[in-house]
Protein backbone atom coordinates (compact mmCIF):
# COMPACT_ATOMS: atom_id res chain seq x y z
CA UNK A 1 0.00 0.00 0.00
CA UNK A 2 1.27 3.62 -1.08
CA UNK A 3 2.08 5.89 1.72
CA UNK A 4 0.72 9.17 1.90
CA UNK A 5 2.75 12.36 0.53
CA UNK A 6 3.75 14.95 2.44
CA UNK A 7 4.64 17.11 -0.82
CA UNK A 8 0.99 19.10 -2.18
CA UNK A 9 -0.36 19.25 1.53
CA UNK A 10 -1.57 22.62 2.16
CA UNK A 11 -0.86 24.74 5.74
CA UNK A 12 -4.14 23.25 6.66
CA UNK A 13 -3.53 20.46 6.03
CA UNK A 14 -0.10 20.42 7.31
CA UNK A 15 -1.31 21.21 10.94
CA UNK A 16 -3.80 19.00 11.17
CA UNK A 17 -1.53 16.38 10.12
CA UNK A 18 1.36 17.66 12.94
CA UNK A 19 -1.84 17.95 15.47
CA UNK A 20 -2.52 14.23 14.65
CA UNK A 21 1.52 13.07 15.19
CA UNK A 22 1.52 14.92 18.47
CA UNK A 23 3.82 17.38 17.37
CA UNK A 24 4.23 20.87 17.97
CA UNK A 25 2.11 23.49 16.32
CA UNK A 26 4.75 25.41 14.69
CA UNK A 27 6.53 22.50 13.05
CA UNK A 28 3.35 22.61 10.40
CA UNK A 29 4.97 26.31 8.91
CA UNK A 30 8.17 24.97 8.79
CA UNK A 31 6.99 21.90 6.79
CA UNK A 32 5.50 24.26 4.78
CA UNK A 33 8.34 26.47 4.44
CA UNK A 34 10.86 23.00 3.54
CA UNK A 35 8.33 21.43 0.66
CA UNK A 36 7.71 24.86 -0.92
CA UNK A 37 10.45 27.14 -0.68
CA UNK A 38 13.48 25.09 -0.48
CA UNK A 39 15.24 22.53 -3.03
CA UNK A 40 15.13 19.45 -0.74
CA UNK A 41 13.55 16.29 -1.86
CA UNK A 42 13.56 14.17 1.33
CA UNK A 43 11.93 15.16 5.17
CA UNK A 44 15.46 14.16 6.83
CA UNK A 45 16.83 17.09 5.12
CA UNK A 46 14.38 19.37 7.29
CA UNK A 47 17.22 20.54 9.50
CA UNK A 48 15.32 22.36 11.97
CA UNK A 49 12.97 19.91 13.03
CA UNK A 50 13.76 18.21 15.65
CA UNK A 51 15.08 14.52 14.62
CA UNK A 52 12.16 12.79 16.98
CA UNK A 53 10.11 14.91 14.73
CA UNK A 54 12.20 13.82 11.49
CA UNK A 55 11.38 10.39 12.67
CA UNK A 56 7.79 10.53 13.33
CA UNK A 57 6.93 12.04 9.81
CA UNK A 58 9.17 9.40 7.98
CA UNK A 59 7.47 6.65 9.82
CA UNK A 60 4.47 8.00 8.31
CA UNK A 61 5.21 10.15 4.90
CA UNK A 62 6.86 10.11 2.10
CA UNK A 63 8.57 13.43 0.67
CA UNK A 64 6.48 13.07 -2.52
CA UNK A 65 8.53 14.27 -5.29
CA UNK A 66 8.18 12.52 -8.80
CA UNK A 67 11.15 13.13 -11.11
CA UNK A 68 9.41 13.47 -15.14
CA UNK A 69 10.66 10.24 -16.89
CA UNK A 70 11.33 11.43 -20.77
CA UNK A 71 11.56 14.69 -22.13
CA UNK A 72 11.51 15.23 -25.17
CA UNK A 73 12.34 18.80 -27.27
CA UNK A 74 11.39 20.83 -30.36
CA UNK A 75 12.35 22.40 -32.80
CA UNK A 76 11.21 25.89 -31.21
CA UNK A 77 12.49 25.28 -27.75
CA UNK A 78 9.33 23.62 -26.67
CA UNK A 79 9.85 20.44 -24.29
CA UNK A 80 7.59 18.17 -23.27
CA UNK A 81 8.18 16.49 -19.63
CA UNK A 82 6.34 13.04 -19.26
CA UNK A 83 5.32 12.58 -15.25
CA UNK A 84 4.75 9.13 -14.20
CA UNK A 85 0.95 9.40 -12.12
CA UNK A 86 0.12 6.00 -10.30
CA UNK A 87 0.77 2.74 -11.34
CA UNK A 88 0.30 2.89 -15.15
CA UNK A 89 -0.62 5.94 -15.84
CA UNK A 90 1.30 9.25 -17.51
CA UNK A 91 0.55 12.99 -17.76
CA UNK A 92 2.56 15.32 -19.80
CA UNK A 93 3.44 19.35 -19.26
CA UNK A 94 4.71 21.57 -21.82
CA UNK A 95 7.24 24.15 -21.05
CA UNK A 96 7.09 27.00 -23.66
CA UNK A 97 9.69 29.83 -23.30
CA UNK A 98 10.07 32.61 -25.35
CA UNK A 99 11.96 35.80 -24.78
CA UNK A 100 9.84 37.27 -22.76
CA UNK A 101 7.74 34.55 -20.84
CA UNK A 102 8.78 30.96 -19.38
CA UNK A 103 5.21 29.41 -19.79
CA UNK A 104 4.85 25.75 -18.20
CA UNK A 105 1.03 24.09 -19.66
CA UNK A 106 0.41 21.60 -16.57
CA UNK A 107 -2.11 18.62 -16.90
CA UNK A 108 -4.96 18.54 -14.24
CA UNK A 109 -6.56 14.72 -14.75
CA UNK A 110 -5.09 11.37 -16.39
CA UNK A 111 -6.88 11.85 -19.81
CA UNK A 112 -10.38 13.83 -19.67
CA UNK A 113 -13.67 12.86 -19.60
CA UNK A 114 -14.99 15.49 -21.75
CA UNK A 115 -14.70 14.26 -25.51
CA UNK A 116 -14.78 17.37 -27.13
CA UNK A 117 -14.02 16.72 -31.13
CA UNK A 118 -10.92 18.11 -31.51
CA UNK A 119 -8.85 16.88 -28.62
CA UNK A 120 -6.37 14.32 -28.53
CA UNK A 121 -6.47 13.81 -24.45
CA UNK A 122 -10.12 13.05 -25.14
CA UNK A 123 -9.59 10.04 -27.23
CA UNK A 124 -8.19 8.43 -24.06
CA UNK A 125 -10.99 8.57 -21.61
CA UNK A 126 -10.38 9.27 -18.15
CA UNK A 127 -8.16 7.42 -16.07
CA UNK A 128 -7.68 9.59 -13.15
CA UNK A 129 -7.56 12.58 -11.00
CA UNK A 130 -4.27 14.01 -10.13
CA UNK A 131 -3.58 15.00 -6.93
CA UNK A 132 -2.87 18.82 -5.49
CA UNK A 133 0.81 17.30 -4.99
CA UNK A 134 0.70 16.07 -8.93
CA UNK A 135 0.15 18.83 -10.40
CA UNK A 136 2.42 21.34 -8.30
CA UNK A 137 4.96 18.44 -8.91
CA UNK A 138 5.03 19.17 -12.57
CA UNK A 139 6.44 22.64 -11.65
CA UNK A 140 8.24 21.87 -8.63
CA UNK A 141 10.06 18.65 -10.34
CA UNK A 142 10.38 21.04 -14.01
CA UNK A 143 14.81 21.46 -14.31
CA UNK A 144 13.46 25.23 -15.44
CA UNK A 145 11.01 25.80 -12.60
CA UNK A 146 13.24 28.64 -11.16
CA UNK A 147 12.75 30.71 -14.92
CA UNK A 148 9.08 30.16 -14.89
CA UNK A 149 7.08 32.95 -15.19
CA UNK A 150 3.75 31.96 -15.89
CA UNK A 151 1.63 28.39 -15.63
CA UNK A 152 -1.46 28.25 -17.15
CA UNK A 153 -3.55 24.70 -16.76
CA UNK A 154 -4.33 23.83 -20.40
CA UNK A 155 -2.96 20.58 -20.02
CA UNK A 156 -4.35 17.07 -19.87
CA UNK A 157 -7.71 16.98 -18.25
CA UNK A 158 -10.66 19.62 -17.30
CA UNK A 159 -8.99 21.50 -14.46
CA UNK A 160 -13.25 22.21 -13.24
CA UNK A 161 -13.43 18.50 -13.00
CA UNK A 162 -11.26 18.27 -10.48
CA UNK A 163 -11.39 21.69 -8.61
CA UNK A 164 -10.66 20.50 -4.87
CA UNK A 165 -7.34 19.41 -5.84
CA UNK A 166 -6.34 22.29 -8.06
CA UNK A 167 -7.78 24.69 -5.78
CA UNK A 168 -5.39 23.22 -3.20
CA UNK A 169 -2.46 23.43 -6.04
CA UNK A 170 -3.63 26.77 -6.46
CA UNK A 171 -2.97 27.73 -2.81
CA UNK A 172 0.21 26.88 -2.62
CA UNK A 173 1.04 28.67 -5.94
CA UNK A 174 -0.34 31.51 -4.37
CA UNK A 175 0.08 31.80 -0.83
CA UNK A 176 2.79 33.37 1.53
CA UNK A 177 3.34 29.75 3.09
CA UNK A 178 3.69 28.16 -0.20
CA UNK A 179 5.46 29.60 -3.95
CA UNK A 180 4.15 33.07 -2.77
CA UNK A 181 3.39 33.71 -6.80
CA UNK A 182 0.82 36.62 -7.51
CA UNK A 183 -2.57 35.03 -8.65
CA UNK A 184 -1.78 36.97 -11.86
CA UNK A 185 0.95 34.58 -13.17
CA UNK A 186 -1.33 31.49 -13.16
CA UNK A 187 -4.52 31.09 -15.77
CA UNK A 188 -6.52 28.51 -15.36
CA UNK A 189 -9.01 26.86 -18.39
CA UNK A 190 -11.98 25.58 -18.43
CA UNK A 191 -14.92 24.21 -21.16
CA UNK A 192 -17.63 26.14 -18.48
CA UNK A 193 -18.41 23.49 -15.48
CA UNK A 194 -20.93 26.66 -13.98
CA UNK A 195 -20.83 25.42 -10.86
CA UNK A 196 -17.32 24.92 -10.37
CA UNK A 197 -16.51 27.40 -12.27
CA UNK A 198 -18.46 29.97 -9.82
CA UNK A 199 -16.15 28.15 -6.71
CA UNK A 200 -12.91 28.72 -8.79
CA UNK A 201 -14.09 32.45 -9.13
CA UNK A 202 -15.23 33.41 -5.28
CA UNK A 203 -12.08 30.93 -4.55
CA UNK A 204 -9.10 32.38 -6.07
CA UNK A 205 -7.46 35.53 -7.19
CA UNK A 206 -6.05 33.55 -11.10
CA UNK A 207 -7.04 34.58 -13.90
CA UNK A 208 -9.68 31.96 -15.99
CA UNK A 209 -10.06 30.94 -19.52
CA UNK A 210 -12.81 29.54 -20.89
CA UNK A 211 -13.14 27.34 -24.06
CA UNK A 212 -15.39 28.81 -26.76
CA UNK A 213 -15.06 27.39 -30.15
CA UNK A 214 -18.63 28.65 -31.32
CA UNK A 215 -20.62 31.38 -30.20
CA UNK A 216 -24.21 29.41 -31.83
CA UNK A 217 -24.91 27.02 -29.04
CA UNK A 218 -25.85 23.98 -31.76
CA UNK A 219 -22.56 24.21 -33.02
CA UNK A 220 -20.37 24.01 -30.09
CA UNK A 221 -22.60 21.05 -28.83
CA UNK A 222 -21.14 19.02 -32.11
CA UNK A 223 -17.71 19.80 -31.06
CA UNK A 224 -18.20 19.68 -27.04
CA UNK A 225 -20.58 17.37 -25.35
CA UNK A 226 -20.27 19.50 -22.33
CA UNK A 227 -22.50 22.26 -23.99
CA UNK A 228 -25.52 19.56 -23.26
CA UNK A 229 -25.36 20.14 -19.63
CA UNK A 230 -23.75 23.63 -19.50
CA UNK A 231 -24.93 25.68 -22.24
CA UNK A 232 -23.12 28.81 -23.42
CA UNK A 233 -25.43 31.07 -22.64
CA UNK A 234 -25.81 30.14 -18.72
CA UNK A 235 -21.69 30.44 -19.05
CA UNK A 236 -21.18 33.45 -20.61
CA UNK A 237 -24.16 35.03 -18.11
CA UNK A 238 -22.25 33.51 -15.24
CA UNK A 239 -19.13 35.32 -16.06
CA UNK A 240 -21.03 38.84 -16.86
CA UNK A 241 -22.55 38.24 -13.27
CA UNK A 242 -18.92 38.14 -11.79
CA UNK A 243 -17.01 41.52 -10.85
CA UNK A 244 -13.28 40.49 -12.66
CA UNK A 245 -12.32 43.82 -11.34
CA UNK A 246 -9.12 45.49 -13.31
CA UNK A 247 -6.43 43.28 -12.65
CA UNK A 248 -8.20 39.07 -13.43
CA UNK A 249 -7.66 38.67 -16.68
CA UNK A 250 -10.88 36.54 -18.61
CA UNK A 251 -10.15 35.46 -22.19
CA UNK A 252 -11.57 33.34 -24.10
CA UNK A 253 -9.67 30.20 -26.34
CA UNK A 254 -11.13 29.29 -29.80
CA UNK A 255 -9.58 26.90 -32.12
CA UNK A 256 -10.18 27.93 -35.73
CA UNK A 257 -11.96 25.60 -37.57
CA UNK A 258 -12.20 25.66 -41.35
CA UNK A 259 -15.31 26.50 -42.45
CA UNK A 260 -16.75 25.86 -39.63
CA UNK A 261 -16.47 28.37 -37.48
CA UNK A 262 -14.37 31.02 -38.80
CA UNK A 263 -16.80 33.29 -40.63
CA UNK A 264 -17.96 36.55 -40.53
CA UNK A 265 -21.44 35.51 -38.80
CA UNK A 266 -19.11 33.99 -36.19
CA UNK A 267 -17.39 37.29 -35.97
CA UNK A 268 -21.06 39.34 -35.62
CA UNK A 269 -22.25 36.76 -32.99
CA UNK A 270 -18.72 36.59 -31.05
CA UNK A 271 -19.23 40.32 -30.53
CA UNK A 272 -22.99 40.13 -29.56
CA UNK A 273 -22.38 37.13 -26.46
CA UNK A 274 -19.57 38.91 -25.26
CA UNK A 275 -20.90 42.48 -25.45
CA UNK A 276 -20.29 44.36 -21.61
CA UNK A 277 -17.42 41.82 -20.88
CA UNK A 278 -13.75 43.20 -20.66
CA UNK A 279 -11.86 40.19 -22.35
CA UNK A 280 -9.54 38.75 -24.63
CA UNK A 281 -10.04 35.97 -27.34
CA UNK A 282 -6.74 33.91 -28.08
CA UNK A 283 -7.32 32.42 -31.59
CA UNK A 284 -5.81 28.93 -32.65
CA UNK A 285 -4.75 27.01 -35.26
CA UNK A 286 -6.32 23.63 -34.89
CA UNK A 287 -3.39 20.73 -35.01
CA UNK A 288 -5.22 17.83 -36.73
CA UNK A 289 -5.35 14.51 -34.74
CA UNK A 290 -6.23 11.20 -35.95
CA UNK A 291 -9.78 10.61 -37.55
CA UNK A 292 -10.53 14.32 -37.05
CA UNK A 293 -13.23 15.77 -39.78
CA UNK A 294 -11.97 19.09 -38.63
CA UNK A 295 -9.42 21.10 -40.92
CA UNK A 296 -7.89 24.29 -39.61
CA UNK A 297 -8.54 27.64 -40.98
CA UNK A 298 -5.86 29.05 -43.15
CA UNK A 299 -3.94 31.83 -42.05
CA UNK A 300 -5.67 34.74 -44.46
CA UNK A 301 -8.47 33.59 -42.71
CA UNK A 302 -7.69 33.79 -39.46
CA UNK A 303 -5.72 36.81 -39.90
CA UNK A 304 -8.90 38.43 -40.98
CA UNK A 305 -11.17 36.66 -38.24
CA UNK A 306 -8.50 38.47 -35.97
CA UNK A 307 -8.82 41.65 -37.60
CA UNK A 308 -13.08 42.02 -37.65
CA UNK A 309 -12.67 40.81 -33.84
CA UNK A 310 -10.11 44.07 -32.73
CA UNK A 311 -12.23 46.34 -35.34
CA UNK A 312 -15.77 45.43 -32.80
CA UNK A 313 -13.74 45.95 -30.20
CA UNK A 314 -12.66 42.80 -28.66
CA UNK A 315 -8.63 41.94 -27.98
CA UNK A 316 -8.21 39.31 -30.18
CA UNK A 317 -4.86 37.67 -30.87
CA UNK A 318 -3.50 34.46 -32.86
CA UNK A 319 -1.92 32.21 -30.23
CA UNK A 320 1.50 30.62 -31.97
CA UNK A 321 1.87 27.63 -32.31
CA UNK A 322 4.28 25.64 -30.18
CA UNK A 323 6.23 21.91 -30.13
CA UNK A 324 3.66 20.91 -32.77
CA UNK A 325 6.53 18.17 -34.30
CA UNK A 326 6.67 16.58 -30.40
CA UNK A 327 2.86 16.63 -29.96
CA UNK A 328 2.80 19.21 -27.40
CA UNK A 329 0.48 21.77 -28.79
CA UNK A 330 -2.20 22.58 -28.21
CA UNK A 331 -4.70 20.03 -27.95
CA UNK A 332 -2.14 16.94 -28.88
CA UNK A 333 -1.13 15.78 -25.75
CA UNK A 334 -2.02 12.15 -24.58
CA UNK A 335 -0.37 9.39 -23.40
CA UNK A 336 -3.10 7.02 -24.38
CA UNK A 337 -0.46 4.70 -26.19
CA UNK A 338 1.78 4.81 -23.01
CA UNK A 339 -1.05 4.03 -21.20
CA UNK A 340 -1.80 0.97 -23.01
CA UNK A 341 1.95 -0.01 -23.82
CA UNK A 342 2.15 -0.42 -19.36
CA UNK A 343 -0.80 -2.90 -19.45
CA UNK A 344 -3.45 -0.12 -18.41
CA UNK A 345 -6.59 -0.33 -18.01
CA UNK A 346 -8.65 0.81 -21.14
CA UNK B 1 -19.56 29.62 -0.96
CA UNK B 2 -23.01 28.09 -0.89
CA UNK B 3 -22.84 25.18 -3.66
CA UNK B 4 -26.20 23.31 -3.05
CA UNK B 5 -27.75 27.18 -3.30
CA UNK B 6 -26.44 28.66 -6.53
CA UNK B 7 -27.04 24.59 -8.34
CA UNK B 8 -30.96 25.23 -6.86
CA UNK B 9 -31.17 22.38 -4.80
CA UNK B 10 -34.13 21.29 -2.76
CA UNK B 11 -35.60 19.11 -0.53
CA UNK B 12 -37.04 15.86 -2.02
CA UNK B 13 -38.26 12.58 -0.27
CA UNK B 14 -37.55 9.35 -2.06
CA UNK B 15 -40.54 6.98 -2.81
CA UNK B 16 -38.05 4.20 -3.88
CA UNK B 17 -34.19 3.27 -4.02
CA UNK B 18 -34.16 -0.49 -5.83
CA UNK B 19 -31.86 -2.51 -6.60
CA UNK B 20 -32.32 -3.39 -10.43
CA UNK B 21 -28.81 -5.29 -10.70
CA UNK B 22 -25.80 -5.90 -8.97
CA UNK B 23 -24.81 -2.60 -7.75
CA UNK B 24 -27.29 -0.52 -10.08
CA UNK B 25 -29.63 1.27 -8.58
CA UNK B 26 -33.00 2.86 -9.78
CA UNK B 27 -34.27 5.78 -7.12
CA UNK B 28 -37.70 7.31 -7.23
CA UNK B 29 -38.30 10.65 -5.48
CA UNK B 30 -41.53 12.93 -6.01
CA UNK B 31 -41.91 15.44 -9.01
CA UNK B 32 -42.59 19.35 -8.81
CA UNK B 33 -41.50 19.99 -12.05
CA UNK B 34 -41.50 19.40 -15.15
CA UNK B 35 -39.10 18.78 -17.87
CA UNK B 36 -37.54 18.00 -21.18
CA UNK B 37 -36.52 13.96 -22.18
CA UNK B 38 -32.88 14.40 -22.34
CA UNK B 39 -31.93 16.84 -19.77
CA UNK B 40 -30.11 16.05 -16.07
CA UNK B 41 -30.68 16.68 -12.68
CA UNK B 42 -27.54 17.11 -10.08
CA UNK B 43 -27.85 15.24 -6.80
CA UNK B 44 -26.60 15.18 -3.16
CA UNK B 45 -26.99 13.41 -0.30
CA UNK B 46 -25.96 16.41 2.38
CA UNK B 47 -26.00 20.00 2.11
CA UNK B 48 -22.10 20.10 2.31
CA UNK B 49 -22.42 18.24 -0.44
CA UNK B 50 -20.92 18.93 -4.10
CA UNK B 51 -23.64 17.58 -6.10
CA UNK B 52 -23.45 15.19 -9.08
CA UNK B 53 -25.21 15.11 -12.29
CA UNK B 54 -27.54 12.29 -13.40
CA UNK B 55 -29.96 11.74 -16.38
CA UNK B 56 -33.69 11.60 -15.34
CA UNK B 57 -35.21 8.15 -16.44
CA UNK B 58 -38.51 9.02 -16.19
CA UNK B 59 -41.33 9.92 -18.95
CA UNK B 60 -42.74 13.32 -19.07
CA UNK B 61 -45.94 11.95 -18.18
CA UNK B 62 -44.22 9.76 -15.19
CA UNK B 63 -45.66 10.82 -11.54
CA UNK B 64 -41.99 10.20 -10.05
CA UNK B 65 -38.38 11.40 -10.77
CA UNK B 66 -36.23 8.77 -11.72
CA UNK B 67 -32.20 8.52 -11.92
CA UNK B 68 -30.66 5.15 -12.91
CA UNK B 69 -27.46 4.79 -11.15
CA UNK B 70 -24.21 2.13 -10.50
CA UNK B 71 -21.99 2.39 -7.24
CA UNK B 72 -18.89 3.70 -7.28
CA UNK B 73 -17.26 2.11 -4.64
CA UNK B 74 -14.70 4.67 -4.21
CA UNK B 75 -17.14 7.41 -5.12
CA UNK B 76 -18.92 10.25 -2.29
CA UNK B 77 -22.37 9.75 -3.37
CA UNK B 78 -23.38 6.48 -4.54
CA UNK B 79 -22.02 4.38 -1.80
CA UNK B 80 -24.38 6.54 0.79
CA UNK B 81 -26.93 6.91 -1.70
CA UNK B 82 -27.94 3.18 -1.68
CA UNK B 83 -28.11 2.83 1.38
CA UNK B 84 -31.25 5.87 1.11
CA UNK B 85 -34.58 4.47 1.80
CA UNK B 86 -38.18 5.58 1.20
CA UNK B 87 -39.08 8.77 3.72
CA UNK B 88 -35.19 9.68 3.53
CA UNK B 89 -34.29 13.19 1.88
CA UNK B 90 -32.33 13.81 -0.48
CA UNK B 91 -31.24 17.15 -2.40
CA UNK B 92 -31.93 17.71 -6.35
CA UNK B 93 -32.03 20.50 -8.83
CA UNK B 94 -34.44 21.21 -11.04
CA UNK B 95 -33.68 19.82 -14.68
CA UNK B 96 -31.19 21.52 -17.15
CA UNK B 97 -29.35 20.80 -20.32
CA UNK B 98 -30.30 20.33 -23.77
CA UNK B 99 -29.14 16.58 -25.00
CA UNK B 100 -33.23 16.88 -26.31
CA UNK B 101 -33.94 13.89 -28.66
CA UNK B 102 -35.62 14.21 -32.08
CA UNK B 103 -38.90 12.96 -33.67
CA UNK B 104 -36.80 12.23 -36.84
CA UNK B 105 -34.94 9.03 -37.73
CA UNK B 106 -32.26 8.38 -34.41
CA UNK B 107 -29.91 5.85 -33.50
CA UNK B 108 -29.42 5.78 -29.74
CA UNK B 109 -26.46 4.25 -28.55
CA UNK B 110 -26.00 4.02 -24.93
CA UNK B 111 -23.34 2.11 -22.41
CA UNK B 112 -24.26 0.48 -18.67
CA UNK B 113 -26.21 3.43 -17.12
CA UNK B 114 -25.95 5.53 -19.76
CA UNK B 115 -29.56 4.13 -20.90
CA UNK B 116 -31.23 6.93 -18.97
CA UNK B 117 -31.71 9.79 -21.47
CA UNK B 118 -32.99 6.99 -23.54
CA UNK B 119 -35.64 5.15 -21.69
CA UNK B 120 -36.79 9.29 -20.92
CA UNK B 121 -37.38 9.90 -24.69
CA UNK B 122 -38.79 6.60 -25.16
CA UNK B 123 -41.06 6.73 -22.43
CA UNK B 124 -42.57 11.01 -23.69
CA UNK B 125 -43.42 9.21 -27.08
CA UNK B 126 -40.44 9.93 -28.98
CA UNK B 127 -40.91 6.16 -30.63
CA UNK B 128 -40.98 6.56 -34.14
CA UNK B 129 -37.85 5.42 -36.19
CA UNK B 130 -35.69 4.77 -33.38
CA UNK B 131 -33.28 2.25 -33.05
CA UNK B 132 -31.37 1.45 -29.78
CA UNK B 133 -27.94 -0.14 -29.40
CA UNK B 134 -27.10 -0.31 -25.57
CA UNK B 135 -23.64 -2.46 -24.79
CA UNK B 136 -23.16 -3.53 -21.08
CA UNK B 137 -20.72 -5.80 -19.71
CA UNK B 138 -23.38 -8.76 -18.22
CA UNK B 139 -26.84 -10.17 -19.19
CA UNK B 140 -28.43 -8.59 -16.51
CA UNK B 141 -26.88 -4.74 -17.80
CA UNK B 142 -29.75 -3.80 -20.50
CA UNK B 143 -31.66 -2.31 -18.01
CA UNK B 144 -35.26 -1.38 -19.02
CA UNK B 145 -34.86 -3.80 -22.28
CA UNK B 146 -38.35 -5.24 -21.34
CA UNK B 147 -39.65 -1.70 -22.19
CA UNK B 148 -37.59 -1.56 -25.64
CA UNK B 149 -37.64 -4.94 -27.07
CA UNK B 150 -40.98 -5.79 -28.00
CA UNK B 151 -41.66 -2.65 -29.74
CA UNK B 152 -38.78 -2.44 -31.25
CA UNK B 153 -37.85 -5.65 -32.52
CA UNK B 154 -34.46 -6.18 -34.33
CA UNK B 155 -33.99 -2.48 -33.62
CA UNK B 156 -33.06 -2.76 -30.48
CA UNK B 157 -29.67 -4.32 -30.05
CA UNK B 158 -27.83 -5.75 -26.91
CA UNK B 159 -24.07 -5.95 -27.24
CA UNK B 160 -23.04 -8.06 -24.21
CA UNK B 161 -19.46 -8.27 -23.31
CA UNK B 162 -19.12 -10.75 -21.35
CA UNK B 163 -21.63 -13.39 -21.12
CA UNK B 164 -23.04 -14.53 -24.04
CA UNK B 165 -26.90 -15.35 -24.50
CA UNK B 166 -29.22 -15.72 -28.17
CA UNK B 167 -30.25 -13.34 -29.86
CA UNK B 168 -27.50 -10.66 -28.19
CA UNK B 169 -24.48 -9.80 -29.34
CA UNK B 170 -21.32 -11.57 -28.04
CA UNK B 171 -18.67 -8.13 -27.96
CA UNK B 172 -18.50 -4.64 -27.38
CA UNK B 173 -21.00 -2.50 -29.07
CA UNK B 174 -18.10 -0.72 -30.50
CA UNK B 175 -17.30 -4.16 -32.52
CA UNK B 176 -20.82 -4.44 -33.33
CA UNK B 177 -20.51 -0.63 -35.00
CA UNK B 178 -17.54 -1.95 -37.22
CA UNK B 179 -19.05 -4.84 -38.40
CA UNK B 180 -21.80 -2.52 -39.70
CA UNK B 181 -21.24 -2.04 -43.60
CA UNK B 182 -24.07 0.48 -44.39
CA UNK B 183 -25.02 2.57 -41.57
CA UNK B 184 -27.35 5.40 -42.74
CA UNK B 185 -25.46 8.70 -42.62
CA UNK B 186 -28.81 11.03 -42.76
CA UNK B 187 -29.90 10.04 -39.35
CA UNK B 188 -28.95 11.80 -36.03
CA UNK B 189 -26.81 9.99 -33.66
CA UNK B 190 -27.30 10.12 -30.34
CA UNK B 191 -24.33 8.66 -27.81
CA UNK B 192 -24.54 8.67 -23.55
CA UNK B 193 -22.25 6.50 -21.94
CA UNK B 194 -18.84 7.00 -20.46
CA UNK B 195 -15.46 9.25 -22.12
CA UNK B 196 -13.70 6.28 -23.50
CA UNK B 197 -17.53 4.87 -24.91
CA UNK B 198 -18.23 8.00 -26.85
CA UNK B 199 -14.97 9.15 -28.05
CA UNK B 200 -14.57 5.57 -29.43
CA UNK B 201 -17.63 4.95 -30.81
CA UNK B 202 -18.02 8.77 -32.25
CA UNK B 203 -14.34 7.80 -34.18
CA UNK B 204 -16.32 4.77 -35.32
CA UNK B 205 -19.16 6.58 -36.50
CA UNK B 206 -16.89 9.14 -38.59
CA UNK B 207 -14.80 6.57 -40.12
CA UNK B 208 -18.36 4.91 -41.64
CA UNK B 209 -18.51 8.41 -43.07
CA UNK B 210 -21.51 9.77 -40.65
CA UNK B 211 -21.04 13.72 -40.48
CA UNK B 212 -19.84 14.60 -37.06
CA UNK B 213 -22.76 17.42 -37.11
CA UNK B 214 -25.17 14.12 -37.45
CA UNK B 215 -23.29 13.19 -33.95
CA UNK B 216 -24.69 14.15 -30.66
CA UNK B 217 -23.01 13.05 -27.44
CA UNK B 218 -23.61 13.63 -23.74
CA UNK B 219 -21.10 12.40 -21.71
CA UNK B 220 -20.51 11.63 -17.45
CA UNK B 221 -18.59 13.51 -15.83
Amino acid sequence: MSRDLLFGKTLTELRSIVNDLGLPGFTAAQIADWLYKKDISSIDEMSNLSKNARIILNAHFDFGLTPSSKVQESIDGTKKYLFPAGKHKFIEAAYIPDETRKTLCVSSQVGCKMGCLFCMTGKQGFQANLSAGEIVNQVRSLPEKDDLTNVVYMGMGEPFDNLDEVLKSLEIFTSDWGYGWSPKRITVSTIGIIPAMKRFLDESQCHLAVSLHSPFEEERKKLMPVENVYSLPEVIQTIKNFDFGRQRRISFEYIMFKGINDSPRHVKELAKILNGIRCRINLIRFHPIPNTPLKSSDEKTMEEFMVALNAKGIRTTIRASRGEDIYAACGLLSTKELVKRNGGDF
Amino acid sequence: MNFLKDRGLKKYTVIANDQIAPGVYLLKYNRDFSFVPGQVVAIALHSSDNPRMYSIASGMQDEHIRILYDVRPKGELTPPLSQAKPGDTIFASGPSGNFFGTAGPSTWIASGTGIAPFISMWRSGLRKDKILIHGGRFLHSFYFENEFKNELGDNFVRCCSQEKAEGIYHGRLTKWLLEQENLPPDRKYYLCGSAEMVVDTRDILIEKNIPYENILAEIYF
